[in-house]
């Protein structure tokens, strides 16, 4: 009870004294908030204005597994799409780069989201044309790599 | 289709591929008139950059026709002589409306590999690997252009392909440089390179109004295309001592601008390049930044350095001390060639813009290995070989 009593007196004391700095020095207003206060999300920004109604298929084929929000970028950059898996699914930066992770469909639903929304299809390139391809250890490792990339990323 | 391959490290293939074909709304079918051989194909070719699988078609910088669009193209029709920017960039993200069209986020189709790399993916390229997004290259009879209406440029009828060939890479790739580095009038710029996108950077800096612009090289035939084709003075780093004959042009100070166009596999007379060359044999580096170090030394205090060369990932004895105590304002980037090539093809119109001299040899696909064993190592006076896939 002491030590509650005694805490509440430091932060009123601390409230009294934030308010009389910043009316002398507009620097030192209220602390701000952690800049990562609610963490998780994966994002992209996308250039025209969009809602929570129109997102398209590739984002909204995920259904209830995502949440989904959106807000106003920084300086008139476009909008923050931004989704996260409800049940979590934080991976190591190698399965998140390999696209083995658990939110590699959802990396892959966003940038595909933010191309029909920006450009209005999705970008193919299979079949490319190429010569004969022997089976060596460093080629099937880029193909993997490869075919992993769509879906891989960083956080 | 017959196309020039990339089969292996310094092994250059002919072989038969499959013709493209249209798969996005925006795509267009181009058949290739004329396809150069970059500096940067030299990274790939040697296997700096190692996300080329064999069998992948080389090239990035071409013209030709256009053989057929898809139903969202606008701009183009069948028959158009066009010329197309080595870049695919979807013209409608944010980055390509800053007109910063090599950062463009759509036009990579393998963006994992690059944020892996770097952070961030940028756009894709035309024949470079599978790092920029496994697009099949120009040296073939036919390629396959996506976002078409945003890459390709109609040629001006008395413009000729061998001319607007280089409105596709080497000259807004030189454009970008010169304009990003901020290059004004009465400006002394420096220009490590005179192969293709040096000679342009130096043309473009010139038309941007610097009062002398000097380029460096070793090779004779490439300086005295400076000289006489682009009008720009030369140094010859074997023969001259650059950061002193530098300060000496400019009363002391050194250059305003310094656009380095070698790229990672930079030579240097002298215990440095030998040291450079070990580091990145080993891999302890994948760069040689030889050239960029000079530059950075030889520049003015609060001057602007940039990097048009291809890097891919890490240097060795960076002169951070030197950027950041001179005040240095240091850019690089790929080419934002969407943003240059109008008025490149209307300045190449009236003749202020000339690149024909570039082509130094001219084959059929037959001579790709041929084609790149002459680039590489500069065999008969070859500042480019390029190659005409009908012949």
């Amino acid at each position: 009870m002491t030590s509650t009593r005694a805490d509440g007196a430091v932060a009123v004391g601390e409230r009294v004294v934030r308010r009389v700095r910043s009316a002398l020095d507009p620097m030192t207003t209220a602390p701000p908030s952690s800049a990562r206060s609610d963490p998780g999300w994966l994002a992209v920004t996308v250039l025209p204005d969009v809602d929570l109604e129109t997102l398209p298929p590739p984002l909204t084929d995920l259904g209830d597994e995502v949440e989904v929000r959106v807000r106003p970028a920084a300086g008139g950059k476009g909008t923050e799409l931004r989704a996260r898996l409800r049940d979590g699914g934080s991976a190591g930066p190698v399965r998140r780069l390999s696209g083995t992770d658990r939110e590699a469909r959802l990396r892959a639903a966003l940038r595909e989201a933010k191309q029909v929304i920006e450009v209005g299809e999705v970008l193919r390139v299979d079949p490319a044309p190429h010569g004969e391809r022997p089976s060596t250890p460093a080629g099937l490792l880029l193909e993997a790599w490869t075919r992993a990339a769509p879906r891989g990323g960083v956080r | 289709m017959k196309a020039v391959t990339w089969r292996g490290v310094n092994e250059i293939g002919v072989e038969d591929v499959p013709e493209p074909t249209i798969l996005n709304d925006h795509d267009m079918i181009v058949e290739v008139g004329l396809s150069a051989t970059c500096g940067s194909d030299l990274h790939l070719m040697g296997g700096y950059i190692p996300a080329m699988r064999a069998g992948d078609v080389l090239g990035h910088e071409f013209m030709g026709t256009v053989a057929a669009v898809g139903p969202g193209v606008t701009k183009h029709r069948v028959g158009d002589r066009v010329v197309v920017v080595s870049f695919t960039s979807c013209g409608h993200c944010w980055y390509c409306r800053q007109e910063l069209y090599s950062l463009c986020d759509n036009g990579n189709p393998n963006p994992g590999i690059t944020e892996a790399l770097w952070g961030q993916s940028i756009g894709g390229c035309f024949g470079y690997s599978h790092a920029l997004g496994g697009w099949a290259g120009s040296h073939a009879p036919y390629i396959r252009v996506p976002y078409a209406d945003q890459g390709a440029f109609t040629v001006p009828a008395d413009v000729s392909d061998e001319r607007a060939l280089f409105a596709s890479d080497a000259a807004p790739t030189g454009w970008t440089g010169a304009h990003q580095a901020g290059v004004g009038p009465g400006d002394v710029v420096a220009v490590w390179g005179g192969g293709g996108v040096g000679q342009m950077a130096a043309r473009a800096a010139m038309i941007m109004g610097a009062e002398q612009v000097v380029v460096i090289d070793r090779y004779e035939n490439r300086l005295d295309q400076v000289r006489t084709q682009i009008g720009a003075e030369t140094l010859d780093y074997e023969q001259d001592d650059v950061p002193a004959a530098l300060r000496e042009i400019t009363g002391g100070r050194g250059p305003d601008v310094c656009i380095e166009a070698v790229g990672m596999e930079a030579h240097s007379p002298g215990p440095q390049y030998l040291y450079d060359q070990a580091k990145q044999q080993l891999r302890l580096q994948t760069d040689r930044p030889t050239a960029v170090r000079e530059a950075i030394y030889a520049c003015r205090k609060g001057g602007s350095v940039f990097t048009l060369g291809v890097f891919a990932g890490l240097v060795d004895k960076f002169p951070l001390g030197a950027v950041m105590n001179k005040a240095l304002t240091l850019r690089g980037a790929q080419q934002h060639g969407h943003r240059y090539v109008p008025e490149i093809l209307e300045r190449m119109s009236r003749g202020e813009v000339r690149t024909e001299h570039l082509a130094t040899h001219v084959m059929s696909l037959d001579d790709g290995p041929a084609g790149y064993r002459m680039f590489k190592e500069k065999e008969d006076g070859c500042v480019r070989a390029v190659f005409h896939p009908h012949d």
